[in-house]
């Protein structure tokens, strides 16, 4: 009796594993067959499962069609800026918030973390028409802007400088050192782990924004992967082989940042989902 | 010399905050207040600015559009919140036992989540097409024909709702599973000395014990229904029939199809109200967690 219950129970517990396992699986395996297939071989019925005669066409109409290779390197350069001014900006005021007092500073500190309550929603349209009035529309500079001011991660980076024995900083403004220089020789190198995993998600944050760059950015070869993949989705509605191609070149770099930083990543989308 | 310290300082404090403080008062305080202004008038960006006071609201909250979009978003709820649920239970669960594969396992589920909307959405699209999509064909291989998906005003959003699934479960899988692993081995083991079965000790310890985590993800979940834009605007653009019609993709075509930046910013004023019941509720409800778990 107590056999057969535990066989059953076994059975159940691989068939839900094997249901899960083909609703995850099924999407990337058909994103991999589409985009090697010609262009007749996306209509055929029965449907094709794997391509019949693979082939990487569509992976190089895509940069013919569609200024292609330039919005991989404009991802990249506003992915990598961005995070940097992002980064830098978040942990120079984590810095003051987590070790040196001054009057008000809890309450300024409260600011920032009240922001997070603020909707992007809410500020996307102010702040395209505050970049309108700067003439900064359509420009890298205009889409970069806002990302001088990152709460989370100043709220994160805070926690640990906080955390940070205080007689570290002590001994090194005994030798005279500056804050300046105490941030970056003492406080960084001491914050590693956190700083890579804000740097890891704001750049994962950044490299798959869509809505803010799409308003942005209206000049074709200043436009972003993600907004080039749907404005490609708009005039090659039906080229699904082109379009997974795409959509497959843009999650690549994510796969890469995720298997060198696997724990940052999920540590920090934890955090910053309880924050 | 003190007071050389005390200056040096404050201009050390204006240093370190001054980017910070740039970002947060160009990009954060102004534009708060610059939308609330708006919101009260009936600018077009091209002519004169006339104000109206609460009129776009009033326009707004007595429109059927509104109430259909509200609804429409309610729906999504309806259907996504329940099934994360189940989904992500499970594969919490699942990941939780110790079996061969359960690393790449993790790796195959979080993909979905580094994945882009516009990729996801756009693979969604084509997953769902009702003649050339392997899941209409998977259906007919059981007998069943598949609906006509985002073609068809009552299947588009659950259609939406199934990408959302895919693309949301290895997060909250993840979140769940850390609730899962932080649960003392020992009321398990007493459980079992009780006689206690897998099914009645999920009821009676499992699910109390990360109740908290359940209505932190349903919180989470319903903050985020109310911004659903990506999916919505590749997958379907509101249609068919304004059926998938939902708040921040009205915003996005008031303000930047029609130019109605007035009658935009009042809708994004609505939405911020709902998502911030929202995250008041989480927080409130945080604290008591917070406490459940120390």
């Amino acid at each position: 009796m107590r056999g057969r219950k535990v066989v059953f129970r076994r059975v159940v517990f691989y068939v839900v594993v094997a249901v899960l396992a083909v609703f995850a699986l099924l999407p990337f395996f058909w994103m991999l067959s589409t985009s090697l297939k010609e262009t007749k071989a996306l209509t055929t019925i029965p449907i094709q499962w794997l391509p019949e005669k693979p082939s990487f066409q569509s992976y190089l109409d895509l940069f013919k069609i569609f200024p292609f290779a330039r919005s991989i390197f404009n991802s990249l350069f506003i992915s990598v800026v961005g995070t940097f001014i992002s980064v830098l900006s978040a942990s120079m005021a984590a810095f003051v918030f987590g070790k040196i007092d001054f009057r008000g500073r809890e309450i300024l500190f409260g600011f920032f973390l009240a922001t997070m309550m603020i909707p992007g929603n809410l500020l996307m349209i102010p702040n395209y028409l505050i970049l309108r009035e700067l003439n900064l529309l359509d420009s890298y500079t205009g889409v970069l802007l806002p990302s001088f001011f990152n709460a989370f991660g100043t709220f994160l980076l805070r926690q640990n400088i906080k955390s940070l024995p205080d007689s570290y900083l002590e001994a090194a403004f005994m030798d005279g050192a500056s804050r300046i220089k105490v941030f970056f020789k003492v406080i960084l190198p001491l914050i590693k782990p956190a700083l890579t995993t804000v740097t890891v998600l704001t750049f994962m944050g950044n490299w798959n924004a869509y809505l803010w760059p799409l308003i942005v950015l209206t000049s074709k070869e200043k436009k972003t992967l993600t907004v080039g993949l749907s404005l490609l989705n708009g005039q090659h509605a039906s080229d699904y082989n082109m379009l997974m191609a795409g959509a497959i070149i843009s999650i690549i770099p994510m796969i890469v940042v995720y298997a060198f930083s696997q724990k940052h990543i999920e540590v920090g989308f934890n955090v910053g989902g309880l924050k | 010399m003190v007071t050389l310290n005390k200056r040096r300082k404050a201009l050390d404090i204006m240093f370190f905050l001054l980017p910070s403080l740039f970002g947060l008062i160009v990009f954060q305080m102004l534009p708060f207040g610059y939308s609330f202004f708006l919101s009260l008038t009936d600018w077009d960006v091209l002519s004169k600015m006339n104000f109206l006071g609460l009129d776009n609201y009033i326009e707004i909250l007595k429109s059927s559009e509104f109430w259909k979009v509200l609804g429409n978003t309610f729906y999504f709820i309806i259907l996504y919140i329940p099934l994360i649920l189940i989904v992500s239970l499970g594969l919490a669960s699942l990941l939780n036992v110790k079996v061969p594969g359960r690393k790449i396992f993790r790796v195959v589920f979080y993909i979905p989540v580094l994945t882009s909307w516009v990729a996801a959405a756009l693979l969604w699209r084509w997953l769902l097409s009702p003649y050339y999509g392997p899941i209409n064909e998977i259906l007919q291989f059981f007998g069943l024909n598949g609906p006509s998906w985002l073609y068809d005003k009552h299947w588009a959003m659950p259609g939406i709702v199934f990408a959302s699934l895919w693309k949301d479960m290895g997060y909250f899988g993840l979140i769940f599973l850390s609730a899962l692993q932080s649960i003392d081995k020992t009321y398990y083991e007493a459980a079992k000395i009780d006689g206690a079965s897998g099914i009645k000790n999920f009821f009676n310890i499992t699910l109390p014990l990360i109740s908290p985590t359940m209505f932190f993800v349903i919180i989470i979940s319903i903050i985020n229904s109310f911004q659903l834009f990506p999916q919505v605007m590749i997958m379907t653009q509101g249609g068919p029939y304004g059926s998938t019609q939902v708040m921040v993709e009205r915003i996005y075509t008031y303000a930047f199809d029609y130019y109605k930046m007035g009658y935009a910013t009042a809708f994004s004023w609505i939405l911020f109200v709902f998502i911030f019941v929202a995250t008041i509720i989480q927080l409130k409800l945080q604290k008591k967690w917070v406490h459940y778990e120390g």
